[in-house]
């Protein structure tokens, strides 16, 4: 039994955290000011090889293991968790589904500018009435002379309106009671990007509402079987959910790592706060929580590296994404309170990693989803 | 081209770094280790010069067993090979000494150029490459804001306190240069992966026919006979301003010769 990860991901590790450090941490407080994604920050995450971690050598990937994946976007998280979501969704969102159900002609169109970070995919699965709810799905996709016909509308879809999405994958009511998902390339006619959300938090994240009226792609654009879609997307899912639990444990991390070095900093009383039981402890406490998270996190990232049941897996990945997601709300509230005033003024970190956590307990299933999906783990007929 | 990188690693700079009080040397078991942060400039020219003229880039550490990981970095950000020299009888080696070790390590191998960082973060000396192009009787280019190839002719911007100087020399050569000559690039989860097999060489004195009563500390030319902490930052110095504020500011700056 071990309990580290292997001598690669720990150099890794140290690579992407340079990176981190020395490309994001000293401008990311503009470019959220700005509601800005730096594309060419994007490149240079490819140039690093994030994006092409877990995709295969032949599509310019790394073949990399998922752990790897998850050591990035705790990684980049740790400093901002706006461009550890970018990661997660390119890959995790993006990617993924036409990875793993793509054709070969479907992939070697898509994968190689998405590997180096030229282009960005994105994965239209909520709607405004189809959350949690994902089987409410209203879209509709009607094939007609060789043809799909896109109508409805997605929300909340990250990463599918840059100048460098590429293509949307969007899961769509093909029959009564059928869903499939449906490749619609950027710029297609009748595909709407709405303008960007006003959000609490995520601010250099792109995340537009799409809809479809009329919007008409070709049938080869189906991404794998028909009717396969609700199937397809809770695999999808079952990942996004380990990622996030990552993107959690950085936040968490990070939390812990600037407000240790402000306890030791600031004076009050003529004494460090870090010296005072109320400060301490409260970082004591983080502290725990994040080594709680990060154990729950790769461990499931192993269970899906080792090919364990995609049962074992969901419920691992749940359980993991529950608590490491509340972790991190609560650290971001502990640093926000040992800072102070401080932690309420932008000009430090911490307010917007409290205005960033929010999500984490939304996003790719809710808390409550999660506890739904632990509990019909365990047996119980919960409904 | 054939280009060889010179790689040292050194404490981390952002560490609280120390001495040995025993010999004096630099205590590299309290810090830990990075490499030579001028150095990842030189690493990325090296790789530049690759990419424009072909050939190889071959990392040279003189350093003890440890160095490995700083040259597995440079390989992994894209350098081919690597000779790393190291022996217990270089402990406390000076500038002087390992100049003519990495002199004599170029020996053993084809090279056309010689790139290193211009100082090393611990030392400071700022001296090797002019030693080195000394002990081997080659051009000397150091301070390289800007490094031109043209066949065997190098060429470089040689930064000074006021602008630069225009400085050619032909191959082989040994350059230095300045940090922000370039962008280093990260390494590559891909990059990391390669580097794990590429090729080290490990040299130990005896198979660079050096004498080990020419290397070490006690044979050194150069000697710290006493060190101390660098005493705690004093309060700075407040300029009240009466109305001639931006006169006293001058003033400061002037009697620093900064203006």
């Amino acid at each position: 039994m071990t309990f580290e990860l292997s001598a690669d991901h720990e150099t890794f590790r140290k690579v992407v955290r340079e990176f981190a450090e020395g490309e994001i941490a000293p401008h990311v407080a503009q470019w959220d000011r700005e509601h800005r994604l730096p594309l060419d920050v994007v490149r240079a995450m490819g140039d690093l090889g994030l994006f092409g971690l877990v995709v295969p050598e032949e599509y310019g990937g790394a073949d990399a293991d998922f752990t790897s994946l998850c050591v990035a976007i705790e990684e980049l998280g740790r400093v901002d968790q706006s461009i550890g979501i970018t990661l997660e969704a390119a890959v995790g969102l993006g990617i993924n589904p036409i990875l793993t159900y793509g054709t070969d002609e479907q992939k070697t169109r898509f994968l190689p500018d998405l590997v180096t970070g030229r282009a960005l995919a994105a994965f239209g699965l909520t709607e405004p009435e189809a959350g949690s709810d994902a089987g409410a799905t209203k879209t509709r996709a009607t094939l007609a002379g060789g043809e799909w016909t896109l109508n409805g509308a997605k929300a909340f879809i990250t990463n599918s309106g840059t100048e460098i999405t590429s293509v949307i994958t969007v899961t769509a009511r093909t029959g009564e009671k059928e869903i499939s998902t449906i490749l619609v390339p950027a710029a297609t006619p009748g595909l709407v990007v709405e303008p960007a959300y006003e959000k609490l938090g995520w601010h250099i994240s792109d995340t537009h509402g799409l809809s479809f009226d009329d919007c008409r792609v070709p049938e080869a654009n189906l991404l794998g079987v028909r009717g396969n879609g609700f199937k397809q997307f809770l695999a999808v899912l079952d990942d996004g959910r380990i990622a996030i639990s990552a993107l959690a444990v950085g936040l968490a991390q990070g939390c812990l790592d600037v407000s240790r070095k402000y306890a030791l900093e600031r004076h009050t009383f003529g004494a460090p706060i870090g010296s005072r039981q109320a400060v301490a402890f409260s970082l004591s406490d983080v502290a725990v929580a994040v080594e709680a998270a990060r154990l729950l996190t790769y461990k499931a990232a192993w269970l899906k590296d080792s090919g364990r049941s995609s049962a074992e897996v969901k419920q691992a990945a749940a359980i993991a994404k529950l608590y490491s997601t509340e972790a991190a709300v609560a650290a971001t509230r502990v640093a926000t309170q040992v800072f102070g005033g401080n932690g309420f003024m932008e000009e430090f970190p911490v307010a917007r990693f409290y205005r960033d956590a929010k999500v984490l307990e939304i996003g790719e299933g809710t808390s409550e989803v999660q506890r739904m999906v632990i509990a019909r783990g365990l047996g119980l007929p919960v409904t | 081209m054939n280009i060889v990188v010179l790689v040292k690693q050194v404490p981390d700079t952002e560490a609280q770094r120390q001495l040995n009080p025993d010999d004096n040397t630099v205590d590299r078991a309290a810090v830990d280790p990075v490499i030579n942060y001028i150095d990842e400039f030189a690493i990325e020219e090296g790789l530049l010069l690759k990419e424009a003229h072909g050939g190889e880039v071959t990392i040279l550490t003189v350093g003890p067993e440890r160095a490995t990981e700083s040259i597995r970095k440079a390989l992994s950000m894209g350098a081919d090979k690597a000779i790393h020299v190291t022996d217990e009888a270089l402990h406390g080696s000076d500038a002087i000494q390992t100049a003519k070790v990495i002199a004599k390590a170029l020996g053993t191998i084809e090279w056309d150029v010689a790139v290193a960082g211009s100082e090393a973060t611990d030392s400071r000396s700022a001296i090797l490459p002019a030693l080195l192009a000394e002990a081997l009787g080659v051009a000397q280019l150091t301070q390289a804001r800007k490094v031109t190839v043209d066949g065997s002719t190098v060429t470089i911007e040689r930064v000074t306190d006021t602008g630069y100087e225009s400085v050619q020399g032909s191959t082989p050569a040994v350059i230095s240069v300045v940090e922000k000559i370039n962008d280093p690039r990260y390494p590559s989860f891909k990059g990391i992966m390669a580097a794990k097999s590429k090729p080290v060489t490990t040299l130990a004195l005896s198979d660079l026919g050096i004498d080990a009563g020419e290397a070490g500390l006690a044979n050194a030319w150069t000697q710290v006979v006493s060190f101390e902490n660098a005493p705690p930052r004093a309060a700075g110095q407040t300029v009240k301003d009466e109305g001639n504020g931006g006169g006293q500011i001058a003033d400061y700056l002037a009697s620093k010769k900064l203006i």
